[in-house]
């Protein structure tokens, strides 16, 4: 084989895209009057929306080598917080950013407690807050969901545009719009930057950024911030399209994001991986649900099935780049 | 290669300390533009910590280091890249899922700045990569190849270009050939050859006395803390710096290193 590092950049990115186009393609085949409906389409996108950005959030932190845990309870502080905050009466521009700003709270407690107790592994931090969050979240609102926000604040979670030829309730998602926003500026920010590139070499060899002037616990701070913000966006969207914060949201759907971010070919021990990967690991794990949901199979299949796809990705992975070492 | 009657960088009574232990004390030397200083010594002799207080990483206790005639004091890593003194790691110290040309400039990456963020120009730095290992003769398939497909040698060549890449004047390299293939460690001893005619001046950590005699131009030598002996290259011999390493002067063939031939 003819080794040249652009066909193999190119291979790690998009390969990955191909994996998402032949699942639809069985899917489509197997319920063809369902599937293909733009309404089950919309479904995917908007169902996932939420995942992507808590994927988002977690590929960054992977990147670095890291693990953020608490993911999934910072959005449902975030949720309630803002959901709370909607049914006092705040101004609702107000409200849109509690979301978000909780989580980055969550993520400097994060990042703070990592470097500064020099913890050994974020593992440790994040269990801590994964808690304390979920803590929070039932305290908060004694255990009982908070409904009925005002519409500005469901916007981003409800709203989709028919375009005029969707027949309603279809159309393009405001979600999925967000979700295109954040993945483009993701991918600038990792790959177009300076502190970007500097999260990549984190993952690499912490020493070789360390030495080359790089202030490696300011960017590990900065990382888990990202993750808190976009578990806050991500709660923002759930309580939008729910109409409610409801303190059970998002219980174990941190190693959703993770599984999501593996089978998008990350590697768990930082340093590789793409945004595009994240995206097609998050659709992968939609479309296997909606597959199976569409041809009736029940969901304890789906985990069973979702769980071999995790290893199978891993798998391919080691393989592929096996491939690429014998060259 | 530029001469002048002021030394590079001149160390003037070093000590350093932690807690009860010392580190080094009463260390004295210099090194001149351009030249290549070897500095051999036991472990525990001391190497590390002078090298970690030349290249900023710790700050000396006791004593001064002039640079160019002028006191200097580094607080940091960035400080002394920043006076064109760089260090080169054993391990290398490259991210290896990071393209060459990235490595090379990490930190000090091209483009256009916005406060501490720097939008890169992979372009120019591709360009600027290519160049630089042109100068050195470093041969490499691509600037855009992963430093983790690299072998030691083209490793280490890249290490060194990311430390000559902004105007060093001193480079330091801590045991630059310990981790290279036999036939890899010519390679290296050219290249650091070459930094000295771009006018580089280059201080060696090394065990090797091979490596030591084939480029270095004087050689001194750390014992329990303190500069303990040094010379020019052609004025002494490997039996004598063996010596010094052990804490002995005067030593020659009377070694039991020797008799073992």
């Amino acid at each position: 084989m003819i080794y040249s590092p652009k066909l193999s950049k190119f291979l790690e990115t998009y390969g990955i895209i191909l994996v998402v186009i032949a699942m639809m393609v069985v899917i489509a085949i197997s319920r063809p009057d369902v599937f293909l409906t733009p309404q089950n389409l919309t479904n995917i996108l908007k169902q996932n929306a939420t995942l992507a950005l808590l994927a988002l959030g977690m590929f960054v932190v992977i990147v670095t080598a890291g693990i953020d845990l608490s993911v999934g309870s910072t959005m449902a502080l975030s949720m309630v917080t803002l959901a709370i905050a909607s049914r006092a009466g705040l101004p609702w521009p107000v409200v849109l950013l509690i979301g978000p700003m909780v989580g980055i709270v969550v993520g400097i407690v994060n990042g703070v407690g990592l470097t500064w107790l020099r913890l050994p592994h974020p593992f440790i931090m994040t269990l801590g807050t994964l808690n304390v969050a979920r803590g929070l979240t039932y305290l908060v609102t004694d255990g009982a969901p908070v409904s009925g926000l005002q519409p500005e604040v469901r916007y981003l979670g409800q709203a989709y545009y028919d375009l005029g030829i969707f027949a309603p309730p279809a159309g393009i998602p405001a979600s999925l719009i967000l979700v295109a926003v954040c993945a483009i500026g993701l991918w600038f920010f990792l790959e177009k930057t300076n502190t970007g590139r500097h999260i990549y070499a984190i993952g690499g060899n912490p020493q070789a950024a360390r030495v080359s002037g790089v202030n490696v616990d300011r960017v590990l701070v900065l990382v888990y911030m990202i993750s808190g913000f976009m578990a806050g966006l991500g709660g923002l969207l759930l309580a939008g399209r729910t109409d409610s914060g409801f303190p059970n949201a998002g219980i174990g759907l941190e190693l959703d994001a993770i599984a999501a971010v593996i089978i998008g070919g990350a590697s768990f021990f930082g340093g590789r991986g793409t945004v595009i990967g994240v995206l097609a690991g998050v659709l992968i794990m939609g479309l296997l649900r909606n597959g199976l949901n569409i041809n009736n199979v029940s969901s304890f299949w789906q985990m069973v099935l979702i769980g071999a796809v995790i290893i199978f990705a891993v798998w391919i992975d080691v393989i592929r780049r096996r491939a690429a070492v014998r060259r | 290669m530029v001469q002048s009657d002021t030394p590079l960088l001149e160390a003037r009574g070093i000590a350093k300390y932690f807690g009860a232990i010392t580190a080094l004390h009463d260390v004295n030397f210099h090194v001149g533009h351009g030249e290549v200083l070897g500095v051999v010594g036991d472990n525990g002799a001391g190497k590390s910590t002078l090298m970690k207080i030349l290249s900023g990483l710790y700050q000396p206790s006791e004593g001064e280091l002039i640079l160019d005639g002028k006191p200097a004091k580094f607080s940091s890593p960035k400080d002394a890249r920043a006076a064109g003194i760089e260090m080169v790691y054993q391990d290398f110290a490259l991210a290896g899922n990071m393209a060459i040309y990235e490595n090379i400039y990490m930190g000090r990456e091209p483009g256009r700045k916005f406060g501490p963020l720097t939008i890169i120009d992979h372009k120019k730095a591709r360009e600027m990569a290519q160049n630089h290992l042109d100068n050195l003769h470093i041969h490499v398939k691509s600037v855009d190849q992963n430093t983790e497909d690299l072998s030691g040698g083209q490793r280490q060549a890249v290490a060194i270009a990311r430390a000559t890449a902004f105007h060093a004047q001193l480079v330091i390299m801590d045991e630059p050939t310990a981790a290279l293939a036999i036939k890899e460690v010519g390679k290296v001893l050219d290249l650091i050859k070459r930094l000295k005619d771009h006018g580089v001046a280059v201080i060696i950590i090394s065990h090797r006395m091979d490596d030591i005699f084939y480029c270095c131009d004087r050689v001194m030598a750390l014992y329990q803390g303190t500069n303990f002996a040094e010379s020019g290259l052609a004025e002494t011999s490997r039996n004598e710096v063996i010596g010094w390493i052990m804490g002995t002067k005067g030593h020659t063939a009377s070694l039991a290193h020797d008799r073992l031939n």
